[in-house]
């Protein structure tokens, strides 16, 4: 019998969420992003919040809303352009930013996830990404440890999840959030759509639920794009 | 010398058939549009696409296909979709055969700095220094000098690094040069373009063969 994950909307989906605590929040831009719960965390007023998420979206839309209220107090990403507000208050000292290359970021999410505490990349090596991490030669090759990240709460947008909190991810909007998934503490799931247990094919699963421990459907997904690029129709 | 889609245009005469290719954001992702016609090239995209195609026709853009641009992008026939950890791994694990990036700086010996100007906003390396860390072959797109004038091809770099090492091949609005015992060697050089030109916009250490044929675009 399938454990029950589903809960109302993202109020319930986002009850325990306290000052200070540690975030993931997936996406990649403003693609996959879980905007539901960006939008309760806001309305919760949470304050002092670490998180970790590629980027922090645009000054109004993704995490550039808790930017405005000013409710993170460190952003742990590896792009972070597109955002004024995020940049007023990065070169005013309010906000604390440590920069990890993308590939590490998720790397150490998923390790975060997998039970893997630390790791060796060559990513960064000879940069100032290397300053105070131990450095190791493998086959003559200089690599640099990075630990593993966890977080209070992960929040994740899919297409589509049943009851059970099996994801499953449409096109590139699944970037960072398999990895965030599996490092939450509590990962709270909001999809598109919500199908009943039993309907999406197990052969198709992208987050296995016992990875998830919330999940709601969002309704009336804004999915904003951030760069609108098009070719004229073929005559 | 060459606009920004003529190197392009050369920097495709580099690639394979049955290439998998990542493309910096820039000159790079002009390469796409001069594949030939026929070869068998998969664009990576390191957001999660493999298989990544043109732009879509207006009207049917999709707010969750996106490249690592943010742009708005299609799929095409066996494209495939992944998580960013397989994204990287893929990087890393060296199963891509070619990435193009761009540059602020490359050194002599290889290092490259694209990602920071110190007394500026930081934006962040996103997947720079993954994709420089382990690739075999890079080639660097960018221009020959800054806006100043000044020369991008140096003996050391003067901005942080993105990664050391690494860079194999930089083709500029000038020239094509290979990067090895510590020296850029000129491979080719613009239509129209002399060698004198290239040697003064050359601050690092540069090898001059004896026959230095033009490009054939």
């Amino acid at each position: 019998m399938a454990i029950t994950k589903t809960v109302r909307d993202a109020q319930q989906a986002c009850e325990g969420v306290q000052d200070g605590m540690t975030l993931m929040l997936g996406g990649f831009g403003l693609c996959g992003i879980p905007e539901h719960s960006i939008a309760e965390l806001q309305r919760l007023g949470v304050k002092d919040l670490v998180c970790i998420s590629n980027n922090a979206g645009v000054d109004d839309f993704g995490l550039g809303r808790l930017l405005q209220g000013r409710q993170i107090r460190k952003m742990i990403s590896s792009y972070v352009g597109e955002n004024d507000e995020f940049e007023r208050q990065m070169l005013s000292g309010e906000l604390e930013v440590d920069l990890i290359p993308q590939g590490s970021l998720a790397e150490r999410c998923r390790a975060g996830g997998a039970g893997i505490p630390a790791f060796f990349t060559p990513a960064g090596y000879g940069t100032e990404v290397a300053e105070g991490k131990e450095v190791r030669e493998f086959d003559g090759k200089p690599h640099i440890l990075e630990t593993a990240l966890t977080a209070d709460f992960a929040f994740v947008k899919a297409w589509k999840g049943d009851a059970a909190g099996n994801l499953v991810y449409k096109a590139t909007a699944r970037n960072f959030n398999p990895m965030m998934a599996m490092a939450g503490r509590i990962t709270v799931a909001e999809v598109e759509h919500l199908v009943p247990v039993g309907e999406l094919d197990p052969n198709e699963i992208h987050t296995p639920g016992i990875f998830v421990q919330r999940i709601f459907e969002g309704a009336n997904f804004e999915k904003r794009i951030e760069q609108r690029t098009v070719r004229p129709a073929q005559s | 010398m060459l606009t920004k889609n003529d190197i392009a245009k050369r920097i495709a005469q580099e690639v394979q058939d049955g290439w998998y290719v990542n493309l910096g954001i820039g000159i790079p992702t002009l390469v796409a549009n001069y594949i030939p016609d026929g070869m068998e090239v998969e664009f990576q995209s390191e957001n999660g696409i493999l298989g990544m195609g043109p732009f879509p026709v207006e009207g049917t853009e999709d707010a969750d296909l996106i490249n690592a641009g943010k742009q708005t992008i299609t799929a095409m026939p066996g494209a495939v979709y992944f998580d960013s950890a397989t994204s990287f791994a893929m990087i890393r694990g060296r199963h891509v055969q070619l990435t193009v990036l761009g540059a602020m700086e490359v050194s002599a010996t290889g290092d490259i700095a694209n990602w920071k100007i110190p007394g500026h906003m930081v934006k962040g390396m996103g997947g720079a220094m993954d994709l420089v860390a382990s690739a075999e072959n890079i080639i660097v797109a960018m221009m020959h000098t800054n806006k100043r004038g000044d020369s991008k091809l140096l003996p050391a770099c003067s901005l942080p690094l993105t990664g050391v090492g690494c860079v194999r091949r930089v083709v500029t609005n000038l020239a094509v040069l290979d990067i090895r015992d510590g020296a850029f060697h000129l491979v080719e050089r613009a239509p129209g373009v002399s060698v004198e030109e290239i040697q003064q916009a050359t601050a690092g250490s540069l090898v001059v063969p004896d026959q230095v044929p033009e490009m054939a675009l």
